[in-house]
């Protein structure tokens, strides 16, 4: 684990008009590890992921990528160095089946045809490396799954493109307990696969069973990034709430971080 | 939810079991697909054919198709607005201001047909580009923007055709659309050569998902499907090469119409392009879901206005077999109920009117009840009024039908 980061900001201001979301956040992504991006409704960790998506254009700020500055203009960006999002609301179409779904704006055809066969192929082998047994046929609309399937099929497409880096937004916001415990087990096979993977989460526990890394924001300022083996839970919750604990954290608001 | 393992891919005797079991499951979960469609035009078939014997004349038959075809062409554009839950309430007098156009250039300007035609087409791809850009880029609900074209276009039909006179077609190949037959030889050569390819078509798809060891549809499901086509597409052009004059030493009727290939060309052309194109599974998708389509780098604009291209211009093309078969375009062409028939015969055949749901092929089926309705009715000596009445109560059973099912999906999980 002596690697650096795939994935790296420095910097990064973002303002909504009048109103500044992001406060020179810097965030660094490992590969094979789970990094936990923690903080208040409304720190602002959506707006970071959808600023590392290409989502939003970023005020101020550097982007690196495997140690290369680049410029991210749009998702297309984005997708192209290998960085996926699986958004908080998922994005998924209702009336398509889970291949459709998981290849939506990058279906592959033979001349003018969708190559259906392939398409499919390729889906039940990225769900088979994923090992997920739980959907009864890959043709089934999405819209006859489980929230905890529906939520890895959104998973399996964002790790279908040989993908480097993958975020989730808050993946188990919604799920029941042992839906919960099925995507975590996911998100630790894909940083164990080598992925590096972005956990976005309000809970606790499940930060502290799949992370490696922690970072916290707080009111738009990174306020500290650490090993989860380094912290305990409380440290944590007081970085969540206060932006600072003990020796870590932001000092009297002044942005800096320790 | 189940959560049982991935299909086993072997092909067991039951696979044939497996589809049925399945289809009983999509259609209690409230996937009702053709079903209320052929349901509805077999009962209407069997109340009209007891009530009036005339219903199942040869002659009658024929009608049923010249009758429903621009209904059925205007539907099948409609479709591509529908899937995206948008409306054109402008479809009806857009076919008529192409038929219009069609009519000053051939009578009027003494135009050759095709240049008529393509610049009756081209009309009605320039509406649909208006429409779509006005309803994608400003952002005004489609039900305004096609009110206020509904209202325009009646307008401009009437300057067209000159206030209150009609345009009369003289051209022979234009009328030949809606009043010619094809020869008998020619439809059976083509049944023929439709079945066989339906057939390698299918056989081929299902031998290549199992060579790639995927889920393939059983011989036995697709011997049934070719039969079936077979069966329909085989008695439907045998009644139609029947005789129908009168008097066949006079004048010798019989054949299909060809209003009819017109409309299989169509229906292929629109399946092929919703069903195996990446533009049609873009479609699908944004109807479905326009955000995720957004961030999926779908060019959700682009899809927008190219529907409304494609209602308006298949609207030109029912606005030419219209005026085919009226042998004369005037100022009511295309217009009171040739819309709202349009939007019925999409929403019986089984599009949704909320998106994401609907196929070309449910232009025929619902073009069908709606040209059964007429024609029934008709034969049994009900006025218009009642006409009226009951196809606007199908239509609503109809948007019911739609509206129920999408309760019941909701309710078992599927939406
Ligand atoms: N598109 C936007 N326009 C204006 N303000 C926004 C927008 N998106 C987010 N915000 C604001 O930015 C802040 C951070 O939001 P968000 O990133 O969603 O927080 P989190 O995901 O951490 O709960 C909130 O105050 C929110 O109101
Ligand atoms: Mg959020």
């Amino acid at each position: 684990m002596s690697q650096g980061p795939v994935l790296e900001l420095r910097g990064i201001d973002k303002s909504f008009g009048p109103v500044q979301v992001l406060h020179d956040v810097a965030f660094s992504v490992y590969p094979g590890e789970v990094t936990a991006l923690v903080g208040d409704n409304g720190a602002g960790k959506s707006t970071l992921v959808k600023c590392i998506g290409g989502i939003h254009p970023i005020d101020a700020g550097e982007y690196f990528f495997e140690g290369e500055k680049v410029q991210v203009n749009g998702p297309r960006d984005a997708a192209a160095l290998g960085v996926e999002i699986v958004y908080q609301d998922l994005a998924l179409c209702d009336n398509l089946d889970i291949v459709q779904n998981m290849f939506l704006g990058r279906e592959r055809t033979s001349g003018l045809v969708l190559d259906e066969a392939m398409m499919e192929e390729m889906a039940a082998k990225t769900l088979a490396g994923l090992s997920v047994r739980t959907v009864k046929s890959l043709r089934q609309q999405v819209s006859s799954l489980s929230g905890g399937q529906r939520q890895t099929v959104a998973i399996a497409k964002a790790v279908l493109w040989n993908s480097k880096v993958v975020i989730l937004d808050e993946p188990t916001a919604a799920l029941g307990v042992a839906q919960t415990a099925q995507v975590l087990e996911l998100v630790r096979r894909l940083a164990d696969n080598g992925l590096a993977v972005v956990l976005i989460s309000h809970n606790m526990n499940d930060v502290f069973a799949v992370s490696d890394r922690i970072a916290a924001l707080y009111l738009g300022r990174m306020a500290a990034q650490v090993r989860t083996s380094d912290v305990t839970h409380s440290q944590v919750v007081e970085l969540i709430t206060s932006g600072r604990s003990g020796e870590l954290g932001l000092r009297n608001g002044n942005g800096a971080a320790s | 939810m189940t959560t049982e393992t991935l299909p086993e891919r072997s092909t067991s005797e039951s696979a044939i079991g497996v589809h049925v079991k399945g289809y009983v499951e999509r259609v209690r979960g409230g996937e009702l697909g053709a079903l209320p469609a052929v349901f509805g035009l077999v009962v209407l078939c069997v109340v009209f054919s007891v009530l009036r014997p005339a219903f199942l004349s040869p002659v009658n038959f024929a009608n049923l198709f010249t009758q429903g075809a621009a209904v059925t062409v205007i539907a099948m554009g409609l479709i591509f607005v529908l899937l995206l839950g948008e409306i054109d309430l402008s479809a009806g007098f857009a076919s008529g201001v192409c038929a219009a156009v069609l009519a000053v250039l051939l009578t009027n300007e003494g135009w050759p047909w095709y240049a008529a035609v393509g610049a009756s087409m081209l009309t009605g791809a320039i509406i649909g580009t208006v429409l779509g850009t006005l309803v994608a880029k400003l952002g005004i609900p489609s039900f305004v923007v096609t009110l206020a074209a509904f209202l325009a276009f009646q307008g401009v039909l009437l300057l067209l055709v000159k206030g209150g006179t009609n345009i009369s077609i003289r051209d022979e190949t234009i009328l030949a659309i809606a009043n010619n037959n094809v020869p008998p030889v020619v439809s059976w050569v083509a049944v023929i050569a439709g079945v066989a390819a339906y057939a390698a078509i299918q056989f081929v798809k299902a031998r290549r998902r199992s060579a790639r060891g995927l889920v393939a549809d059983p011989l036995i499901l697709i011997i049934f499907r070719v039969a079936a086509l077979a069966v329909i597409a085989g008695v439907a052009v045998y009644v139609l090469n029947l005789e129908r004059s009168r008097n066949e030493l006079i004048v010798s009727l019989k054949g299909v119409p060809i209003v009819v290939p017109v409309i299989v060309v169509l229906l292929l052309v629109w399946t092929f392009v919703l069903h195996r194109t990446r533009y049609g599974r873009h479609v699908y998708a944004v109807g479905g879901n326009a955000e995720a389509s957004r961030r999926a780098g779908i060019n959700v604009d682009g899809i927008r206005i190219s529907a409304f291209v494609i209602c308006s211009f298949m609207a030109s093309i029912g606005g030419i077999i219209a005026a085919s078969r009226a042998n004369s375009v005037d100022p009511n062409t295309g217009g009171s109920d040739v819309l709202l028939f349009a939007v019925g015969a999409a929403v019986i055949g089984g599009t949704s009117l909320f998106g994401g749901k609907g196929r070309a092929l449910d232009a025929v089926l619902g073009g069908a009840v709606v040209a059964v309705i007429q024609n029934g009715m008709g034969l049994m000596g009900y006025s218009a009024g009642v006409k009226y009445v009951v196809t606007g109560s199908v239509l609503l059973l109809a948007a019911g039908v739609d509206a129920l099912s999408r309760k019941r999906a909701a309710a078992t999980g599927r939406r």
